[in-house]
């Protein structure tokens, strides 16, 4: 399993780079994360969409989708976009440490 | 970079619910992945971005062996009523929107949204005729250069 470092700790990704254990991430990982990723500046609307996703995982154990995302964030679909160009959900969900989402819609 | 998808035009070409959905769902699931996306919707696709008629996509059930069901059954008066309204059920309680909802969704992520000309015409339909979110009337020409560079998906 391929590890990588974030603010000075070693932590296990898959693949695609999403944590394998979503309990290894702290909040000073995710500006770093974020710029792998594309998003250069995480401002407090992209925290708010990080936020949600990690306590949604957290409470269902499930990483959440656009559309979810959309309805219940408090970020509407179209600006989820602007912040995240290249897919919201997935963006979020690997900026949280949380697993890719796995919902088709 | 070459194994990866970068852009995708999918092409709506069939009117019924079973017809629909499929394309909307390989455009929505483009876009979450960062794909850049283009609905192209033609002939009977078009009653999914009709104002007058999206709000009532029926599923097919004459014709429709995927039904697993007679055919003298499936032509009964409101057959086709009955079985969109059972399928519509189960696709809200597996939190899949409606066709309109869906629709308006893709639009927002940033898919464009066009209706082809042949099509249209054939129907003598009007940009009016549209929900809002179609962007233009295009041709097969302009939608193969909108195409340019990306994949084709039709359905």
């Amino acid at each position: 399993m391929p590890s990588r470092s974030y603010a000075g700790v070693d932590v296990e990704v898959g693949e695609d780079g999403f944590f394998v254990h979503p309990e290894q991430w702290t909040e000073e990982m995710a500006p770093v994360i974020a710029k792998e990723s594309g998003v250069d500046d995480l401002t407090p609307r992209h925290w708010q969409v990080v936020n949600f996703m990690r306590a949604q995982y957290m409470a269902k154990g499930d990483s959440p989708s656009v559309r979810l995302l959309g309805k219940a964030s408090g970020v509407p679909v179209k600006e989820l976009y602007e912040l995240f160009p290249k897919g919201p959900a997935k963006l979020a969900a690997k900026i949280a440490g949380i697993p890719k989402p796995r919902s088709c819609i | 970079m070459g194994d990866t998808i970068e852009k995708v035009s999918v092409i709506i070409s069939k009117g019924s619910l079973d017809g629909i959905y499929p394309g909307l769902i390989m455009a929505n699931g483009a876009r979450a992945e960062g794909i850049e996306t283009n609905l192209f919707f033609t002939f009977f696709g078009l009653d999914a971005i009709n104002r007058k008629r999206h709000e009532h996509i029926k599923l097919a059930s004459v014709g429709n062996p995927g039904l697993h069901m007679a055919t003298w059954l499936g032509g009964f008066p409101g057959m086709a009523s009955i079985m969109t309204h059972y399928m519509e059920r189960h696709i809200e309680s597996l939190d899949i929107p409606s066709i309109p909802e869906f629709i308006e969704m893709i639009a927002d992520t940033g898919a464009g949204m066009y209706a082809c000309k042949a099509s249209v015409d054939l129907f003598r339909l009007e940009k009016d005729d549209f929900i809002d979110q179609v962007q233009d009337i295009i041709t097969v020409g302009e939608f193969y250069e909108r195409a340019a560079g990306g994949e084709i998906i039709f359905t």
